[in-house]
This record gives structure tokens, sequence and C-alpha cells, in this order.
């Protein structure tokens, strides 16, 4: 049976790596791939324990059907204990204790280790948690250059970056878990977390601790790029909306300020500048709707726009009751805020 | 008056007048069980059944209430792996999952886990210690009636659709009183002081009954480990259940009363909850794991026909874990970002807990290799707990550690770890010692075929049902998501999942159909068909119910082992009334011939009162003022002598 | 175990009660006081937790409670402790005319201590509602309450208990030792909880 578990085991791991974005195993961030190495260690040192204990346990088993000198009430000695056994056990208890000084020592360091790829942020994210999405603030010391965005973020790889993180309500925790472990956002504190990232790439991050009925819905898309890159993602994030041209796209914009859009949701350039929801000026550019509910498309949006409570039951966001023609307008000019 | 305390020792060489009839050679046999049977009976109808203070009812009841639990949760388990079979599944909505998630949890860890094992303590310490009851019986009966209640607020509440959607642990402010609308963690938070009340109860019984009756010459040191087991727990259930109480008094008065003990806005912190909660919550699981050891030794020690080597290691071990367990409630809580030089304190003590457990590991499997081992129904279930419990351990060894924890906290992988903890080390055990006692309780055998059958299925089952957890953990799957997106990786290991746990829910099935058919149709077992060295199998089984006709005198650790033809016995209690015997805390030397509480309706209208007052206080503060009215009077009732008063007869005159 | 047992101690000659830590239910009544002290050490410790993270404690603008009533309250609960000696003393030596003359004096105290407590509630200058500070400062004095009044209702049911020929049972001598030995319980526990109510709030503003 155990070779089949480890077989089993095995194709199960190489399945799981299929994927590579929301992989606690992808080791993309200093931390990251701290915990790798760690965790293999402990695999190694904690596999050797378990054949160590179950296999003496099976031997026992197997020997004691015909035990060749058996203490047993049978012969009276049940009460009886050879010597070598007590000294095994002090072996034993020596060998635990080894173990698991190795064990933790490992893990200080390794904690150590975390403490350090963090020293020396060169860049200030705020991240906070709603239900059930991630507000992102990228500030600068000047004010027309700082931007929001939701549950996307972009980080520079290399570079270390410090991740302030605040709740507007419930506890939620901030976990992606390519990069680094996880920081719970908890309302009255402050938390930090720490992300150098080593790999370009696109990552997922995840809500880890339960904040209420969407908690399965309240992803982050996270896009590692070169520096270049970055700069000109936060270029593009620092304009103002795009304008509105087309007649339907013009009907759409109007609908939005106009309409109930615009008392939750803000777009820089426009008079719509609520926050209660998440800020829509480039909306259009992230992976997905919704904090991971729903990947980019125009029929995506329409679908989430149409109807949120049946893509997301019991999200903060109502269903508006929009005839098809509003609809189709309120798409067209969402699917063009790049 | 007359000063009557000084007796004790006065009376050699005197001939006592006796005036009530004593057990000894000369009332002994027939016509002794004749005159217990009446000293101990029960009232007649359903009213002498609500009344019952034995400890074998009140034990049986708290077994069959707990598995009746355990089936109702395991029922929720399968649903949610019916929802998580596919990603994107719509099965269950996410509201409803949140409910289901919440009253597994919640039923699995209070309902079952808890009750089960005091319920086999209850059942089990006093036959094994040599009594004829427990300390307290009145208050045994209370506290599963209370239990009972707690339980049937919780799904009574499920049924009319205002269950906890919160999660077992409740926190604030999700459960607060701004996100947490409606009465539904009120009802939770009510359940928890329910089963805390019946929990705390229960454990000073024990401890009393323990401390106090144990047969003549039975010293701690000749102690069964099972009941070192419940001494261990009973006093860990003294020290951490008062603190969930604590705490969920505190959030029900959040929520009905408005103070701010968990509302950062007013000066109040929500990280309060996590503490006290963990600070019950991590010996909690000791409390449900430690009994379990004791099932284990006492089947090791039976099925390899000797004692259990290194006695004191194991003792000591069981001791070690209970202290250890106070002091590792942090590790729930790295995420939230406490003072990193704190965290190595907490990373080492609770790497430092595995080592009195990897001893106990040693001791059996040292008891195995100088035993003979015969390999039934029990010790298969012992092979099943080794095999599963230690994967479980050491991956309980990996989350100590900060580093690892941080990625693998509150994701599938620990869905997997406390699983293999929980059901490997404390449900296979369990399923081993019902096996192991079900002839004792019953009088029959259990169905081997039957036991073989759902033995493999569970086992089988449950590694096909938990190990894929640890892979979809590593893979980026948190807890308590009621779907997840395809094209993750994740559809294999829930699949598989799933699957396993459809397994493992017919093999319990299968296991509880054993009993029913066992339970008519079964062998008849006889006082003691394992050959076992205890005291509980020198009476018949099922066990009458004074337990013991007469109270046996224990001269070594296995006394069925040591002088297996023919019983010692203590004689002179009395037989018209219930008396048993109280001895020496640590020698057990006879002391006192002490009355024990006759049967009555009282602890369940207690109770009733007890769980009106508490109901009514989640819909007014005043309920529970006014509720306190009459459960006082039904206390005050219980606890009346009963009229006229006892005789006290002079032993000397 | 068919054959007939060996018959190897007498029991006859054993009393059928004693005091202290040889009677079951004091073990039922101890272990009922370190639920109870671990309930109160851990209220003690939130507070503590709740104070830590405040700069000032009562923080301003609340005062902290005034200390009359208190302070009455606490000069009489330690005041109580020497009829409470003597009822003890007076159990022990199963001296059931003085047990039956002492209890109302005992009923009577703790009638005085509970309407002092009322005072008490209403000088702690701050509300539970008001913020943490007043939750907790409310829920010290609350629990310390509903052990005066459990064991208050306790005091009255044991007197009216020796007022019958109930009273004549040596065994409810045991009964009544062991009513004392819980107001010890409680008025200790009382200590720290009036330091922690009245004083650490004055102590750390």
């Amino acid at each position: 049976m155990k070779p089949k578990a480890a077989i089993l085991a095995a194709a199960l791991v190489a399945l799981g790596a299929c994927n590579t974005f929301q992989n606690a195993l992808g080791g993309e961030g200093a931390d990251g791939a701290h915990f790798v190495s760690l965790f293999w260690v402990f695999v190694a040192v904690c596999a050797v324990m378990y054949a160590a204990i179950v296999g003496s346990f099976l031997l026992g088993l197997w020997r004691a059907r015909r035990p060749r000198a058996p203490l047993t009430v049978d012969e009276g000695k049940h009460q009886e204990e050879p010597a070598i056994a007590g000294r095994l056990l002090a072996a034993w208890a020596i060998l635990i204790a080894v173990g698991l000084t190795i064990l933790t020592v490992a893990s200080f360091f390794t904690d150590r280790s975390n403490a350090k790829s963090g020293e020396h942020p060169q860049l200030l994210v705020n991240v906070t948690g709603n239900q059930w999405w991630w507000d992102v603030q990228y500030s600068s010391g000047d004010v027309s250059k700082s931007f929001r965005t939701a549950n996307e973020l972009h980080l520079p790889v290399g570079v270390p970056v410090e991740v302030k993180l605040q709740s507007n309500d419930v506890i939620h925790s901030f976990w992606v878990p390519n990069l680094a472990g996880k920081q719970d956002l908890i309302p009255g504190r402050v938390t930090d977390i720490q992300l150098l990232a080593r790999k370009t790439g696109l990552f997922r991050g995840q809500c880890a601790e339960f904040c209420g009925v969407q908690h399965a819905h309240m992803a982050l898309d996270v896009t590692v790029e070169s520096l270049e890159n970055f700069r000109k993602w936060v270029t593009l994030q620092q304009r103002a909306a795009f304008a509105p041209q087309s007649p339907v796209e013009l009907a759409g914009y109007r609908f939005f300020t106009a309409r109930n859009c615009s008392a939750c949701h803000a777009i820089t350039g426009s008079p719509a500048s609520a926050t209660i929801g998440p800020d829509l000026t480039h909306f259009a550019s992230r992976q997905s709707i919704a904090a991971g509910t729903l990947p980019m498309s125009a029929a995506n949006v329409q679908a989430w726009i149409a109807d949120p409570q049946r893509q997301k039951p019991g999200s903060n966001m109502p269903k508006v009751g929009l005839t098809p023609d509003e609809l189709r307008a309120l798409t067209a000019f969402m699917e063009r805020l790049k | 008056m007359k000063p009557p305390g000084k007796q004790k020792g006065d009376g050699k060489g005197k001939v006592p007048r006796q005036r009530s009839p004593r057990d000894g050679p000369q009332l002994t046999g027939g016509e002794l069980d004749r005159r217990l049977a009446a000293a101990w009976a029960l009232p007649p109808g359903f009213i002498g059944w609500l009344s019952s203070v034995d400890h074998k009812d009140i034990g049986r009841r708290y077994i069959i209430t707990a598995l009746a639990f355990l089936a109702l949760a395991g029922a929720l388990a399968m649903i949610m792996r019916l929802q998580l079979a596919r990603p994107g599944n719509d099965l269950v909505s996410a509201q409803r999952y949140d409910e289901i998630f919440t009253m597994h949890g919640t039923t699995m860890m209070f309902l079952f886990g808890v009750p089960v094992m005091q319920g086999m303590q209850i059942y089990l310490t006093p036959l094994m210690i040599g009594t004829r009851a427990m300390a307290f019986p009145r208050l045994t009966a209370f506290s599963y009636w209370m239990y009972l209640g707690g339980g049937a607020l919780l799904w009574v509440a499920f049924v009319l659709n205002i269950a906890p959607d919160v999660g077992w642990f409740a926190y604030p402010p999700l459960s607060g009183p701004q996100y947490g609308v409606g009465k539904r963690v009120d009802i939770w938070a009510q359940m928890i002081t329910f089963t805390e009340v019946a929990g705390l109860a229960v454990a000073v019984t024990l401890t009393a009954t323990v401390l106090k009756q144990r047969a003549p010459g039975m010293t701690l040191a000749r102690m069964p480990l099972f009941v070192w087991s419940t001494l261990v727990t009973s006093l860990m259930v003294i020290f951490a259940l008062p603190s969930v109480a604590l705490a969920s008094s505190l959030l029900l008065s959040d929520r009905l009363v408005g103070t701010h003990f968990y509302n950062p806005a007013e000066r109040g912190d929500a990280l309060l909850w996590q503490h006290l909660f963990w600070f019950f919550g991590h010996p909690e699981v000791y409390i449900i794991f430690l009994p379990a050891t004791g099932f284990v030794s006492e089947i090791v020690a039976t099925f390899s026909r000797r004692s259990v080597f290194a006695y004191p290691i194991v003792v000591l071990s069981l001791a070690g874990t209970g202290i250890l367990a106070f002091g590792l409630w942090v590790h729930h809580m790295f995420a939230t970002g406490l003072p990193r030089v704190g965290y190595s304190f907490f990373t080492g003590a609770s790497m430092a807990v595995s080592v009195p457990t990897g001893l106990q590991l040693y001791c059996w499997i040292a008891t195995i290799w100088v035993g003979r081992v015969r390999m039934q129904v029990p010790m298969l279930y012992v092979v099943a707990f080794v095999i599963t419990f230690v994967i479980g351990g050491l991956s309980g060894v990996m989350i100590a550690a900060v580093p690892l924890d941080l990625q693998l906290h509150d994701t599938y992988f620990i869905v997997a770890h406390f699983h293999y903890v929980l059901i490997g080390g404390a449900v296979f055990p369990l399923l081993g010692a019902i096996t192991y006692w079900f002839p004792k309780v019953t009088g029959r055998m259990m169905s081997d075929t039957l036991g073989k059958l759902s033995f493999w299925m569970i086992f089988l089952g449950f590694q096909l049902a938990f190990f894929p957890m640890h892979i979809a953990g590593l893979m980026g799957m948190p807890r308590r998501v009621y779907t997840y997106p395809g094209g993750m990786g994740l559809e294999i290991p829930n699949l598989l999942s799933s699957v396993g746990g459809g397994v493992v829910a017919l093999a319990i099935l299968l296991f509880l159909l054993n009993l029913i058919v066992s339970l008519r149709s079964g062998a008849a077992a006889g006082p003691n068909p394992w050959g076992a060295p205890t005291l509980e199998w020198a009476t018949p089984s099922p066990p009458p119910r004074y337990n013991f006709a007469h109270l046996p005198v224990v001269a070594s650790l296995t006394p069925l082992w040591d002088s297996p033809d023919r019983l010692l016995v203590a004689q002179g209690l009395r037989v018209d009334e219930r008396e048993l015997l109280l001895t020496s805390v640590i020698d057990a030397v006879p002391d006192i011939r002490e009355p024990s509480a006759e049967p009555s309706p009282w602890p369940f209208i207690a109770a009733a009162a007890t769980s009106v007052a508490f109901i009514a206080s989640i819909f007014s503060p005043w309920g529970l003022l006014f509720g306190t009215i009459p459960a006082a009077i039904a206390l005050i009732a219980w606890f009346w002598p009963k009229t006229p008063p006892r005789v006290e007869e002079p032993v000397i005159t | 175990m068919t054959a007939p047992p060996i018959f190897e101690q007498d029991l006859s000659d054993l009393p059928t009660h004693a005091f202290s830590h040889r009677s079951l239910t004091w073990w039922g009544v101890v272990g009922f006081m370190v639920i109870e002290g671990t309930a109160f050490g851990l209220v003690a410790a939130a507070y503590f937790f709740l104070m830590s993270h405040e700069a000032e404690w009562a923080p301003r603008p609340w005062i902290p409670p005034n200390l009359v009533a208190g302070t009455l309250f606490t000069l009489l609960i330690l005041l109580s402790e020497i009829p409470n000696t003597m009822i003890k003393r007076a159990a022990e030596a199963y001296d059931l005319g003085a047990v039956r003359g002492l209890l109302p004096l005992i009923v009577a105290i703790g009638f005085v201590l509970l309407v002092i407590r009322g005072f008490e509630f209403n000088s702690l200058n701050v509300m539970w509602y008001d913020n943490a500070y007043g939750s907790i400062i409310w829920a010290l004095l609350l629990l310390h309450t509903t052990h005066i009044g459990t064991d208050w209702a306790d005091s009255v049911v044991l007197w009216l208990l020796m007022r019958t020929a109930h009273g004549e049972s040596p065994r409810r001598m045991v009964d009544t030792d062991e009513n004392s030995l819980y107001w010890r319980f409680v008025w200790l526990a009382w200590i720290p909880i009036y330091l922690l109510i009245y004083w650490v709030p004055r102590l750390f503003r």
C-alpha cells in the first residue's frame, strides 16, 4: 500500500505543478524561495522520522506474531521490561531532540533571512481589505502621481516592496503564495508585509482568512514585471481615465455618472469619486472582474453588470436593473477604461 | 451532640454491631445481588429514565448522542465534498456552504469530539477504578442534559435556517454586532456556554472520582493508563474551558448589550478574541487526543498480553503534553503580525510538544516488540492510528515553524493536518475502543467480519480523502471557500478527496450498522472476552447497576492477570443504601463510607430551566436574570437532602 | 471470576464523613473554585491586554471610579472572615447551636454586601457601552457580583436547611464547613479585582 501511496503522491504533485501562478512551491519571491527550501528540509527530516517510527512499529507487529522470547502474561512476565529497551528509549528521546533542534534552528534562520529580505523597501503600496475586494494605492510624495487601483498589484522584479495592510471591515489575510507567506489585515491595526519578487510573471493571490460569504471570490492578480514595464504601467495608471468618444460610449458614461454607479465607484477625471467600491479608472486594463470572480472580457463585463448577485452572490454590488440598451452602452464605455 | 468524627482506628478488636446489612462472606452471591439491585434500582417508567444518575446510563447516552452528531456532521462533510468535487460547482449556495462548514466544525469539536471522549470516561472510569458510581452522579446527569440542550439549540437553528455562518472559530468583527447580523452568532456563542457548562461539570466529577474513589490499593502508580489520561484531560478541561466560555460571553455582551471588548473603534481589540479562543482551542485538541492515547494504551496492553512498556514515562508524557498544550496557542496566530521575537518561543514550545508524544509512541512500539500480538479489530485500529496520526504529528511539526506556517496557515494543508491528527489520532482509537469495550457495555461481541470490512474502508478511504488535501493546500487552495476556479490544478486532488470522503462515510455507516446488528445478535461475550487485565472486566457484561458486588482490592497494575482465579475484594459496605468507598488520594487507603445520590428528576429539570434561561438571554439580557430563578429553585430541590434524613449509624456502640 | 472472592479487607469500621480533603464534596468545591479562579485570571489578563493599548488608563476623558463604596465593600468583606471563621470552627466542632446562631449573621452580611455592591456599580464613572475600558471594568464587577449572589443564596438555603431536622446530621456540618471555604475564595478573589477596578485606573493616569 505504501509504494502506491507514494506513486499517488508523486502523481498528485506532478498534476498540481500545472498551476504556476498560485503555488506555495513556486518560490518566485525571496520569502517564497526560503519557504520552498525549508519545506523540503522539513519533509526530508520528517520522512526519516516517519520511516523510523512506522518501520519499527510494523516490524514489531510482524515479529510479535511469533515472538522468540516474549514477556507476556502467559509466561508470567507481563511486568518485565528488557534493559535494552530502556536504553533504546533514551536513544530515541535524544534522536527526537536532535531532529527537533535541527528543524528549530533551520526555522529560526529562515525566519531571520525572511526578515532581512524585506529591509530597505524602495516602493510602498497600501492595500486595504474590503468585503470582498482589495483596494490598492500606490502613494507618492507628489499627490498627483499617487493612484489607486483594485484587485491588482504590479511589482517591479528585484525591488523590495513594502505593502502596508489595513482592513475596512473584518479580518482578511493577504497571501500571494508564489512570493511570500501570508499576513492578516486586522481592523484597528496596520500590519505590513515585505515582498521581493525574483522572477517576472503573472501570479494570483487570495484572501486566506474567512471573511464572509464571498471569501472564495477575493483574489488579487499580481504582475511581476521588469522595472521598465512597471514604470510604463505606473504612467498609464497615473493618467486620467479614457474620455468617451462614440455616442454609445457617451451614453454609457452619462449613465455611469448620473445613475447608481457613481454612488460607490470613482473614475479619475469624471465627477464619479466615491470610494465605497473599487476605483474603476483603468478598469479594463485589469485581468479580472470583481476580485478574480471572472476573467476580463466584454462578455463578462456585461454579465457582471447585468447581475452581480448571480456571479458573486452576497456581493455588495447590487443588481441595478438595466435595460438591454443601457447595459450595452455601459459595457461599451467600461471596456474602454484601459 | 455526638462527635462522630474520630472513630477510625478505634474499632480495632471490637465487634461492630451492624444495624444495617453489609456485604461480606455472610452476604454474597445471589442474595447480595438482589439486595444491591434493589438499592441501586432505577425508578420505573419514563420519569425513572429521566432520573437516572447511573454513570453507565449517562455515559451511554453521551456516546450515542455524540455518535448521532458525528453522523450529522459527517453528512454535512459529504455535502461539502460534493460541492467541492468540481470547480465552480453550485450544488449549495455560498451562504449555505458557510453555514455547513461552521456546523461541521462546531459539531465535531463541541458536540462530538469532547463529549464522546467524556462519555467514554464517564462510562469506563468508575468500572476501571472499582467503584459503584461517579463522585457527583446528579451533576453528571445534569451535564448530559445541558450538552443535549446545547446540541439541540444548534441543530434546531440549522433546521430553522438561522444556523451560525462564521466558522467554528467565529472571529470578530465578522462575528460581531456589525457584520454578524441576526441571531446566528448568538446561537453559536450560547451553544458554547451549554457545552462548556457540561464539559466543566464532567471534568470536576471525573477528577474527584479518580482521586477519591479508587479501589483500595489502587495507588496512583497502579492506575490504568486510560484513567491517567482521564485525570490529565479533566484537569486540562478545568483550565482551558473557562477561556472559551469567557470569550463567548464577551462576544455575546458585545452583540447584545453593546460592550466593546472586540471593537477596535472603541478601544477594544479583535485579537483579544483570538488569544482567548486559542488559549482554549489548542488544549482542546489534546483534550480530544489524550483520551485516545488512553484507549491505545489499554488496547495495546491487552492485545500484546503484557503491560505497556515504561509506565512512568507514559504517565509523564501525558502530564507533559497536558502542560505544554497551554503554551502553544500563539501558533494559531503567526499571521496576525505579533512581534517576531515571541514567535520563536511558541515555535520551540510547539515542537517540544512532540517529544512526549514521541515517547508514548516508543512505549507502545516497545510493548509490541516484547509482547505476543493478536491482530483483532481493536488492534487494527491501533495500527491505523500509528500510520495515520504520525503523519499528522509530523505535519504539525512543519507548521510549528513560522516560515512554513505563514504559507500553510488557513490552507487545505491545515485541513489535511488536523484531520490526520483528529481522525487518525482520536477517531481511529475511538472506533477501536468502541469495538474493545462494546462487549462490556452490551454483553455481546461486535461482528468481526463487518468490523474488518468497515476498518479497511475507513482506513483506506481516509487516506484517499485527506492526503490530497496537502497538495491542494500547497497549490494555493485556502480553507473555507465554497468553490474554486478551474485550471489551478485543484480538480484532481478535490475529486479524490470527495471520492475518499464517500468511502469514509460508507465505512462509518457500516460501523454504526455493526453496532446495531451486534447489539441484537452478537455472540455472548462473558465478563472478560479479551483476557484483559483491568477491573472493568472483573464484573459481568453488561455490568450491574452497582458495578461490583464486592468492591475489588488491587495489589498491582494488572489485577486480573495477577490474581486470575479469585478476585481480591473488600467487605462491609451497606447494601440497603447506596454507599461507596472513598480512599486516600495517593495510596488509595480506605477512608470513608460515602452515601451516593439516589436517582432524581431534578438534574433534568434544572438543566431544562437553565436552558430556558440561556436561550432567553439570546433575545433579551433580562432573560438570563429572570431565567435564573427557576434554575435556582431546581438546584435547591436537587441538593436538598432526602426526607427523612438518612440514618447515620454509629459504627461503634 | 466464578470462584468465590477472597475477602481481604473490612470497611465496616470506616466513618461516614470527614472534613477538608477527605470529603468528596470538598473536591467538588475546590474544582469549581479553580474553574472560577481561572476565569477571574483570564478576565484580568484581558484587562491588561486592553490596557496595554492605552497611553493612559483610565483613558481620558473618563475618570477612575469613586473609592467610597468599593472601599467600604472591601472592609466589610474582609471583616466577614471573622464570623466566617467562627462558623467554620463551630461546624468542625459539631456545635449545631453556634452554627444555627451564626448563619443568620452571615446571611445578613451577604445582604449588606449586595446592597453596597449596587452603589459600587453607580460609582464606576463609566458605562459598559462607553468603551472597552468601561466594558472590562463592568465585566470584573459583574463577574464578582455573581459569586457574591451565588454564595449568598447558598448561605440562605444552608440556613434554612440547618433549621430543619437535617441540621442534626453531621454531614451537614461538612456542608457548612465547605460553604465557609467557598466564602474565603470569594473574598480572596475580590482583593485583586478591587485593585484592578479602583486603583490601577488611578495609578496609570
